[in-house]
């Protein structure tokens, strides 16, 4: 029982040392990838220097990259805990779990769970408005296209990949009735070798214009070499594709860290299911590229600003799904739950969600 | 002139010398690359090398990252010495993840004591499976274990992948690639209150106790250790080597399926798509690490969890990029195998030059 005692005395010092420390606020950054992977992780640490470059001396953070979803993750993140830290994000899916069972143990420390479902009494979430920036998307692809085929490279069939394949094609019909969406699924967050494998087999089938959900700059090379045109995903993606870049819908996340961080200095921190877009500046369009026609770029700024407003909300009905039900009741507009739980393809979107 | 040349007797003398040339050199190699990215060398080595067996909740970790790394180790030095070169650790691994997971998803209302014994069977017998198509036809038609072995670690792989986000995803989960979380009665015990050491790390020492027993006091033990000797000598003895190579493989196949099982309802609770970080191939380099014995394994998988869980603390408490640990641990795997090199071999220095 040695063992056990010592992990009391351990238990006491964690707890201790969390109470001294006053000033600064430790933040700990746990990363799903690499923090060069130019995608998600990478805008995840911008966030994490923005969050430093605003409060200076007052916080003091530490990050772990290429952190396994597996059995590795609940030890990084309680090491995280152990080493004092007050404040913990964890930014992948797969830390969802990790994350309940680790908070239950260190109830002092706050946590940050980004795209998750699972809430305690520490543990908050917050995923991004991504649909305001596919709506965008939509109604400049729609009016790019000169095959009228969108084609969009899917990672996992969860609510948030469906909802933004189903915002491209709403906006997209809007400014052009005769468009088709044609869908990939990939089964991945990062891999450049089938992101262009995905990304040649829609081009092949006539889509020339490219959207993915996937992480790396693979698709927008590939749309380069062919002359087609992409988006950039997650971080501004337009150096790897001067001329196809359409723009790119970049993840800011430091004002959400810093207000975060704010909240839990001041004590006002509660758990919440948070949502932010283009009001919060959360979600950004960057590096609109110059060569595209006038018109689109105004409409570009247009729909950004009525979707900004809140004058467009994509999700508002009728919507009727692709099997012939009313999905979302004429005049009615999803709430935060309803959206993350949005399992059905539009109509006019051909086949059907992989299960 | 520097020659090489074999020695007629591995040397004593360097069995003892090898390790402690192969540590200084690291010591030497690490100096210079924790110097030259301006972080203190001997805090660097104190994190990545003392600071995982520094307070209880670490070791307890460490035990969680050996289990799965001795269980695989242990097979795979019987199969070495019979001369069955086994490189589908692995596959066999996720294969016990995914059968077991299976078992326990259909135990998952089960109120029945046979559930987590019969899970733990289901995941040795997928992984005996896995073991036994490459060994069938390396024994039938004589082709490449190792080729053959390494694409079972693509099929075990892709068939896991593929039941996560089909039959066995969580029907209440959102579509998210994960299993519903086992119940309580198919989750391995842990052993100590506040500490994930399950009994999946008992196995592990338990498997490498019998894996030496088997080799070294027993008939079967003998021949395997002749066969590895000389194959042509163990055949004229009379032993017979399909037997022999059928029992090491499905040992083997055993101990990695029960590694894979012992994850998912030990410190995992569920089956993700990421269960294993690579243990089945880093148990290659335990096993070789170990001398191909099985006690020689349990310090080997020792060191590999250390050096496994100082990466993530040398990025927690210095800042230091996984790159550069990565790149330190492999310095250090590369001195320790070459090294022994010297047991076998030695180096001669002539005046003249010879053809």
């Amino acid at each position: 029982m040695k063992l056990k005692s010592l992990l009391v005395g351990l238990g006491l010092l964690a707890g201790a040392s969390i109470a001294q420390a006053e000033d600064p606020l430790k933040v700990g950054f746990v990363y799903v990838g690499p923090v060069g992977d130019l995608g998600w992780s990478y805008e995840h640490d911008l966030g994490r220097k923005g969050l430093e470059a605003h409060f200076g001396d007052k916080v003091e953070t530490t990050f772990v990259e290429n952190v396994e979803e597996g059995a590795d993750s609940e030890r990084v993140i309680t090491q995280l805990a152990k080493a004092g830290n007050d404040l913990i994000f964890t930014t992948s899916f797969g830390f969802m779990n990790p994350t309940i069972k680790v908070a239950k143990r260190f109830p002092k420390v706050t946590f940050e769970h980004a795209t998750g479902y699972k809430r305690s009494k520490n543990v908050g979430t917050y995923v991004l408005r991504t649909y305001e920036g596919r709506y965008v998307s939509g109604v400049t692809a729609g009016m790019m296209t000169k095959t009228n085929k969108i084609g969009y490279i899917a990672s996992f069939p969860i609510p948030e990949v469906i909802r933004d394949i189903n915002t491209i094609y709403m906006a997209a019909k809007t400014v052009n009735p005769d468009v088709e969406m044609k869908i990939v699924w990939v089964n991945t967050w990062y891999d450049p070798g089938k992101e262009t494998d995905a990304a040649n087999a829609l081009m092949d089938q006539g889509v020339d214009i490219l959207v993915q959900h996937t992480d790396s700059p693979a698709p927008l090379i590939a749309a380069e070499k062919r002359g087609m045109r992409a988006f950039g995903q997650a971080s501004d993606m337009s150096q790897f594709a001067p001329e196809a870049h359409i723009f790119s819908v970049r993840d800011n996340w430091a004002p959400y860290y810093i207000s975060i961080a704010d909240a839990v200095m001041k004590g006002t921190w509660k758990p919440q299911d948070y949502w932010g877009g283009f009001k919060e500046e959360i979600l950004t369009i960057e590096s609109i590229n110059p060569n595209l026609p006038a018109d689109v770029k105004a409409k570009i700024s247009e729909t950004y600003a009525a979707v900004k407003s809140g004058e467009i909300k994509p999700f508002t009905g009728p919507i009727t799904d692709n099997k012939g039900n009313l999905v979302v009741k004429a005049g009615y507009t999803l709430n935060d739950v309803e959206l993350a739980q949005v399992n059905w393809y539009v109509e006019g979107i051909e086949g059907e969600i992989p299960r | 002139m520097i020659l090489i040349q074999a020695r007629t007797e591995p040397s004593n003398t360097m069995k003892f010398v090898s390790p402690l040339l192969a540590v200084t050199l690291t010591l030497i190699f690490g100096g210079i690359l924790f110097t030259a990215i301006g972080k203190s060398p001997v805090q660097a080595l104190q994190v990545l090398l003392i600071a995982p067996l520094s307070d209880a909740y670490n070791i307890g970790e460490m035990f969680v990252k050996m289990g799965p790394l001795l269980l695989c180790a242990v097979g795979l030095s019987l199969c070495y010495r019979a001369n069955m070169w086994n490189i589908g650790a692995e596959g066999q691994l996720l294969a016990g993840a995914l059968g077991g997971s299976a078992a326990a998803l259909y135990f998952i209302e089960s109120e029945s004591i046979f559930a987590l014994p019969l899970t733990l069977i289901a995941g040795m017998l997928s992984g005996m499976i896995c073991a036994a198509i490459p060994t069938y036809l390396k024994l039938r038609f004589n082709s490449n274990l190792i080729l053959t072995t390494i694409m079972f670690n693509y099929i075990a792989l892709y068939l896991l992948i593929w039941s996560v986000h089909g039959p066995l995803r969580d029907p209440q989960g959102y579509g998210f690639p994960e299993s519903a979380l086992f119940a309580d009665n198919t989750l391995l015990p842990t052993l100590f209150e506040d500490s994930r050491i399950h009994l999946g790390v008992l196995f592990a020492l338990i498997a490498s106790v019998i894996g030496w027993f088997i080799l070294t006091k027993t008939h079967l033990g003998f021949q395997v250790r002749v066969f590895g000797a000389d194959e042509s000598a163990a055949k004229y003895a009379g032993f017979k080597g399909n037997k022999l190579g059928w029992l090491v493989m499905l040992f083997a196949g055993a101990l990695a399926g029960l590694a894979g099982v012992s994850e998912t309802t030990g410190p995992i609770g569920q089956l993700v798509p990421n269960v294993s970080p690579g243990y089945g191939y880093s148990a290659i380099i335990v096993a070789y690490l170990g001398r191909l014995h099985p006690i020689g394994a349990i310090i080997a998988a020792v060191f590999m969890a250390v050096l496994y869980m100082g990466g993530d603390l040398a990025q927690i408490e210095m800042g230091i990029p996984v790159a550069v640990v990565s790149m330190f641990q492999g310095v250090l795997l590369f001195f320790l195998l070459a090294c022994d090199f010297f047991i076998n071999n030695r180096l001669t220095f002539t005046n003249q030059a010879t053809n």
